[in-house]
């Protein structure tokens, strides 16, 4: 017989608890009934902030919580639990409803904490705590807007939640003031040096901050709110929002006699139990012998251990947390980890504070100098990775010369001074030494092995430098060079051909190479000639540099005939044309297939037919779809405005726009990329080189995505931007990775190798702080004034068909090994047996 | 079946390739002897025209015409279109593989014209 298990609260760590169980219990012998407050199933808090971009509830969801399709759990939205009668075990609801239980979860959360001021409570005063709340402020700050001259709102509460609403009004087109008591931002996280530059990086994004003040009260005048400030300040602002820290919800445990520790939150063991058995408290309402945490991840650990308990019947631990934060606030990089603010008796501080550059480090070491107790970083968190795992160690060296950024140990600590525990990707486990070991005894040269290897590098992406790092220490000599002919990298062929005018692979490899070139170099090179718009990519010698596909304008499938992608643009198509590659296909007998890109691939061509077929298909309004070339594939889109109740800008017409803007562009990788019409995502942009979601403002610009074996999630690049914006910022960033990747190199793996890495980029392509982006838009330009469709060209040109045969002493002979068979009613392959290779 | 190409009776004669002109340079052109058997034939940026089986035998396709000619430590070779195994184009051993080779052809040059045929036992 089942038993019923009733957690109440349904954020992220409920629902993770939830989760858990599920997952565990696979012969459902726990009933589950989730009691939650909101009217919606749990939802990404920690990603609240980013409600403000699409203001689209869905995007915050979590996947699976609404849990429609599984009968074990019950979900109660809307209905929070009043009272717990421990004895009876009953726990009852807002609307009187009795709910018993064998085994009790509070999983409560924190309330955000409200400073008693006068005026907290009047119109115009808001908390920053639920999807509810952001809709509230929204509201206010529309009204505000369409009063006179800029509107401003005020956040009381300087902290890591300050900080995010300040965004948040920032991004809602206020002007926000941050009060905050304590004499630095981030007063638990950061010391003062680093406070003082924070504030200052955060000034400059037009934050106006005022510490060491308290709010003393808020009084109405007319639609307005002014706030007095301790220190004789007055501010007046359309909407106050307090962020001033969180309380855990004790107030249910409290009612029912469950212990509270000293400074509120559920008393609990390192089990999670409280007092009175079968019931647990887990997340930010728990104190964890005492202690509460103000984090997700330990919240989850928690929900982890409870659910082990319960469905193994066995004690799990709630193992601690490392409560190292690493994070970007207004766009400032603040990080602090192990005793950032040197409580260890007799601790030590190192502080390096570089006001030109912008960056703050500070150091907590043992009373000798010799052991790593805890840091700060704001403004370059760059060394976080290393410096966390070195917590509790050894230092390699005085450390004052770790922060040098000249010092001994220029680029930060060096990676030979990390323990082989030490965890270089934390995302995987891996640490330094099956890395090293990865290196010596796997035979891994380079980044990209090791991530194959090992897997490190292959989550987020951020420990790829140290890769790098690794490698070099290990005395792996990572080289640049394209291939034994060429001693440059890709980027440097690319300058020196672009600089020289050199228009042939002959000229180039005579004068900056050696040798005659291989299937490494000649396609490279080739790729960066088209780059340069040097012709048609057959014309006279480009024809023998261009790989496999390039060189006949087709995909070579694995017994050696072609399949043929038409370009539809942003995947838009006529019932006529749709009709024309159908009666194409029948009449070639082609195998068809609708691409992952929205288009359709027809298959099982011979050289010999492609010509043909182009013909065909042009004569039908198609073009080349370049699905062939290392260019950009398809600019995929969901249907937009016009037709869906969802969409908010034209994503068809946008993706149409890019399509054709970028067809036929080579570079050194595919591209592809999407236009989604609302928040909800539907053309998945975010997995592309450059994905475009609509908001009701503009588009936000994403960059660096990628499906595949190693999917990437792109960033964020710009926001709300109108078309014209848009489409500038996307010739610069595609024509910037063109120019500096390597060969074969997706813009994710571009993106995670860059040096600065996505602030680097932005510099370059929104702030323009290397002066090329009137050059790159220029190039762009170009390349789109010079742009012809690539099979017609083949049609118009005797010579380039000529080569279009599979016998060159029997042009009219079809090639007597290719054979086809029927499956599923379309023709296939019939596989070639391999035949009996001639060992020697 | 006709395949166009001239029939002698002797699978041991020349087969006509084309004008040495025509194979591009660095290049390859595929050609079909009488038989069946398929013919890569290549010109390296030298003038020097080989000629291997078109077959790829790691793939069974008759492909490697339309491979990248390079070379590596002035070993001249075709790169497979489909996998890029590199094979001697003077010997047509497989470089990343020692233990494959794929079969060369004789190649005549007379007065610029390209003629083949399959080795002799």
């Amino acid at each position: 017989m089942s038993r019923t298990l009733v957690v109440v609260g349904n954020g992220m760590v409920g629902h993770r608890l939830v989760e858990a169980v599920r997952a565990a219990d696979v012969a459902g012998d726990w009933h589950i009934v989730v009691l939650a407050e909101e009217a919606r199933p749990a939802y990404d808090r920690v990603g609240l902030s980013s409600y403000v971009d699409s203001w689209d509830a869905e995007a915050l969801a979590l996947p699976g919580a609404d849990h429609a399709t599984d009968e074990h759990v019950e979900l109660q939205l809307g209905d929070a639990a009043s009272a717990v009668d421990t004895g009876r075990k009953l726990v009852t609801t807002a609307s009187g409803t009795a709910q018993p239980y064998d085994a009790l979860v509070l999983a409560t959360g924190s309330r955000p904490f409200v400073p008693p001021v006068p005026g907290h409570d009047l119109p115009g005063c808001f908390v920053y705590r639920t999807i509810d709340d952001l809709d509230a402020i929204h509201a206010a700050a529309r009204r505000a807007r369409d009063g006179r001259g800029r509107a401003s709102g005020i956040v009381v509460g300087g902290g890591l939640l300050g900080l995010e609403a300040a965004k948040a009004l920032r991004d809602m087109d206020l002007s926000p003031h941050v009060v905050e008591m304590a004499p630095r931002l981030m007063p638990l996280q950061i010391d003062d040096g680093g406070g003082a530059l924070l504030a200052r990086l955060v000034a400059e994004l037009d934050v106006t901050v005022h510490t060491a003040t308290s709010t003393a009260e808020i009084v109405p005048e007319g639609h307005r709110l002014v706030a007095r400030l301790g220190n004789g300040t007055d501010l007046d602002a359309d909407l106050v929002v307090f962020s001033a820290g969180i309380r855990p919800r004790d107030d249910l445990a409290r009612s029912c006699g469950l212990e509270i520790a000293e400074r509120g939150g559920v008393l609990v063991d390192e089990q999670c139990r409280t007092g009175i058995a079968d019931v647990y408290a887990i997340g930010e309402c728990a104190a964890v012998q005492g202690t509460t945490y103000g984090l997700v991840a330990p919240g989850y650990a928690m929900a982890e251990a409870v659910a082990a308990q319960l469905t193994s019947g066995h004690p799990a631990t709630f193992p601690g947390a490392d409560t190292s934060t690493k994070l970007k606030l207004l766009g400032v990089d603040v990080a602090s980890f192990g005793d950032a603010h040197a409580q260890t008796e007799g601790a030590l501080e190192v502080v390096v504070n570089d006001a030109v550059a912008g960056t703050y480090k500070k150091l907590v070491v043992s009373d000798d100098g010799t052991t790593l107790l805890g840091g700060v970083l704001v403004g370059d968190t760059g060394e976080f990775n290393t410096l966390r795992t070195l917590v509790g160690r050894a230092l390699p060296d005085d450390p004052a010369a770790i922060l040098s950024p000249d010092g001994a140990a220029a680029g930060g600590v060096g990676v030979d001074a990390l323990p082989d525990e030490a965890q270089v990707c934390s995302c995987n486990a891996v640490t330094k030494g099956a890395i090293t070991s990865a290196v010596h005894e796997g035979g891994c040269e380079s980044v990209a092995g090791l991530k194959a290897c090992t897997g490190a590098g292959t989550g987020c992406g951020s420990c790829v430098p140290l890769l790098g790092k690794l490698l070099d220490s290990c005395g792996v000599e990572q080289s640049t060079a394209v291939c034994e002919h060429f001693p440059q990298s890709r980027s440097e062929l690319f300058e020196i051909v672009a600089g020289t005018g050199i228009a042939t692979f002959s000229e180039l490899i005579a004068r900056y190479g050696s040798g005659s070139g291989c299937a490494i170099c000649k396609p490279a090179v080739a790729s960066i000639l088209a780059s340069l718009g040097t012709g048609h990519i057959l014309d006279g010698e480009h024809a023998t540099l261009q790989d496999t596909n390039d060189r006949h304008l087709a995909n070579m499938q694995r017994n050696g005939t072609y399949s043929v992608v038409p370009r539809v643009p942003g995947g838009e198509i006529t019932p006529e044309k749709l009709i024309a590659i159908g009666e194409i296909a029948r009449e070639f007998d082609l195998y068809t297939k609708i691409t992952g890109g929205q288009r359709i691939d027809m298959f099982g061509a011979t050289v010999d037919e492609l010509p043909r077929i182009w013909r065909r298909l042009v004569d039908a309004g198609f073009e080349s779809g370049h699905a062939y070339g290392k260019a950009l594939r398809t600019v995929k889109s969901c249907v937009g405005w016009t037709w869906c109740r969802y969409g908010v800008q034209d994503s068809v017409g946008m993706a149409v726009e890019l399509e054709l803007r970028y067809r036929g562009l080579r570079s050194p990788h595919k591209l592809k990329a999407a236009v989604s019409g609302c928040a909800r995502e539907c053309a998945e942009a975010q997995s592309k080189d450059f994905g475009v979601i609509a908001t009701e403002r503009g588009w936000n610009l994403y960059v660096g995505g990628n499906g595949g074996a190693l999917p990437r999630h792109a960033d964020l690049l710009a926001s709300d931007v109108d078309s014209e914006t848009l489409i500038r910022l996307i010739d610069r960033f595609v024509m910037f990775y063109i120019r500096t990747a390597d060969r074969l190199q997706r813009t994710a793996r571009w993106l995670e190798e860059m040096d600065g890495g996505l602030e680097h980029l932005r510099s370059v392509i929104v702030d323009d702080s290397l002066g090329i982006c009137a050059e790159l838009e220029a190039a762009m330009h170009e390349h789109v004034a010079n742009y012809v469709d690539e099979w017609n060209a083949v049609l118009s040109d005797p010579d380039k068909l000529a080569r279009f045969t599979s016998f060159v002493n029997a042009p009219e002979a079809p090639d007597p090994t290719i054979s086809f068979r029927t499956e599923r009613a379309q023709k296939v392959p019939v596989l070639l047996g391999t035949p009996e290779v001639s060992r020697s | 079946m006709n395949c166009g190409v001239e029939q002698t009776g002797d699978p041991t004669a020349w087969t006509r390739v084309c004008a040495v002109d025509a194979i591009p340079e660095a290049g390859g052109v595929a050609a079909l002897l009488p038989g069946g058997a398929q013919a890569a034939v290549f010109r390296d940026p030298s003038g020097t025209v080989y000629a291997l089986s078109n077959i790829d035998p790691f793939s069974g396709a008759a492909v490697l015409a339309r491979g990248i000619v390079g070379d590596t430590d002035e070993v001249p070779f075709v790169a497979s279109p489909l996998h890029k195994e590199r094979f001697d184009l003077r010997t047509g051993e497989c470089l990343d593989d020692a233990s494959v080779r794929v079969s060369s052809f004789d190649v005549l040059l007379d007065d610029g014209v390209v003629f083949v045929r399959e080795l002799g036992p």
